[in-house]
């Protein structure tokens, strides 16, 4: 104890306390910082700070359009969307509209079809009825001239000029006439 | 440590030679003017600490004059380390401690930052292998400037009465407390500050300083052949190498604790304390 209070003692005594603020290294020191500060502050901060405030706004300014874009791209979409829902629609209503054409179609085919038929077996039966009538009144006719020549034959006489005979060949006639419509 | 060894006990002063341990004390603070000149009756030695002063401040022009010379927006090289440094401070002290209206007082902390750990780190540069703010009047020039900054900008933002008033009645207090603490706050703000500002970064590299001075003395003088001596140095060796990357922390540790208190003080004088 006693030999460090005599060392202290003794430095104090040889050499100035490190606690010692003489004022030429103050003097010194702020030079220094001012040195540093003034220059920086000045000259080369400045520059450094408008280069990072640049380069933020740029990165914002990119932002702000991937956000433009983006908000672009959506309205395009829903745009797109609609479209396509509509075409779709459409495309339903044509296929409805086809298959309602499609079933007319066929339908009037159809009867155009049957009408034609009906009107082919209507002139066949006709002509069938007409060539029967034809045959008919000349095979009438044909059976009545052979009718009236045989009974000539038979009888021996012209009955062609007679009234009486001529009026009961008419009779026969349209005895025969009544058989065959019967 | 080389001429630190040779100044405290000479090429021969080893342990068993009858020479006691050379222990550092305050001598390896102390330099030599190499130069000395008087204006207006005041004498400026200019020594070591002088020198490392007027270099540090050297270094630092010079790098970020490099490096922030033609700044791009896409950086590159120096510029890239640079703004490291810048963002640094604007973002991890500034925008942390002051918030809104920081933005002017990046030059100023940027200054101190880089300043101080310059100073700091020539305590394990070689050939240097002295931290410039364990002189003293270092740290109290730098506390200083911060406190005739603060200070000031505090009247100057909230009024005469309003700022001494915010910093010595703080809000939500009960009423009778103030009687406590108001002398408290005030002794703290404006007296202990900018005492404790400075004394906090000197003793740190001081006791740094001292103790590597120390271990690397002990690895010389305990250098004999002998079991002790070898076994003595080596060890003492080992954890000067290691006190020197632990120092290499406190180093930077204590220029960011110094720009962060000065951003607090700055900070305090902006906003009123809530």
């Amino acid at each position: 104890m006693f030999e460090f209070a005599t060392i202290l003692a003794a430095e104090s005594e040889e050499m100035p306390s490190v606690l010692a603020v003489p004022l030429d290294e103050l003097i010194i020191g702020l030079i220094a910082f001012l040195l540093v500060f003034g220059t920086l502050a000045k000259f080369v901060l400045p520059k450094i700070k408008a280069t990072l405030d640049e380069r933020a706004d740029l990165i914002e300014g990119g932002l702000e359009r991937a956000g433009k874009a983006e908000e672009e791209a959506a309205v395009v979409l829903a745009e797109y969307q609609k479209q396509l829902a509509g075409a779709r629609e459409e495309a339903s209503a044509i296929r409805t509209a086809a298959q309602a054409d499609r079933t007319a179609i066929v339908e009037e085919a159809r009867n155009e079809a049957r009408i034609a038929a009906a009107s082919v077996t209507a002139a066949a039966e006709a002509a069938m009825a007409a060539e029967r009538a034809q045959a008919v009144s000349a095979l009438t006719r044909q059976v009545g001239e052979l009718a009236l020549s045989l009974a000539d034959k038979v009888v021996g006489e012209a009955l062609s000029n007679d009234a009486r005979v001529a009026s009961t060949v008419d009779a026969f006639i349209a005895d025969l006439e009544r058989a065959a419509a019967k | 440590m080389a001429f630190s060894v040779l100044a405290s006990g000479g090429p021969n002063c080893k342990i068993f030679s009858g020479c006691g341990f050379p222990a550092p004390g305050a001598e390896i603070f102390q330099f030599d003017a190499i130069l000395s000149f008087s204006i207006g009756g005041l004498t400026f030695n200019v020594s070591k600490v002088t020198f490392l002063l007027l270099l540090a401040v050297v270094v630092i022009i010079g790098f970020f004059g490099y490096a922030f010379r033609k700044p791009k927006l896409v950086p590159r090289g120096a510029q890239n380390v640079g703004e490291l440094g810048y963002l640094f401070i604007r973002d991890g002290i500034v925008k942390e401690t002051i918030g809104k209206g920081g933005e002017k007082f990046v030059p100023f902390l940027f200054s101190f930052f880089f300043l101080v750990w310059i100073l700091n780190f020539w305590g394990i540069v070689p050939g240097a292998q002295l931290p410039v703010t364990s002189i003293f009047a270092i740290p109290v020039t730098f506390a200083i400037i911060v406190y005739v900054t603060w200070v000031p900008l505090g009247i100057y933002k909230q009024g005469f009465v309003g700022f001494f008033k915010n910093i010595m009645f703080p809000p939500g207090v009960p009423k009778g407390m103030y009687i406590l603490l108001t002398p408290i706050e005030l002794i703290s703000n404006f007296l202990v500050r900018p005492f404790t500002h400075a004394v906090r970064l000197f003793a740190n590299m001081f006791a740094g300083h001292l103790l590597l001075a120390t271990f690397s003395i002990a690895a010389f003088y305990l250098l004999t052949f002998s079991v002790i001596g070898i076994i003595g140095s080596a060890a003492s060796f080992t954890l000067a190498v290691m006190l020197t990357a632990f120092e290499a922390f406190i180093q930077a540790l204590q220029a960011y604790i110094f720009t962060l208190l000065a951003a607090v003080y700055i900070g305090s004088a902006l906003h009123a304390e809530h």
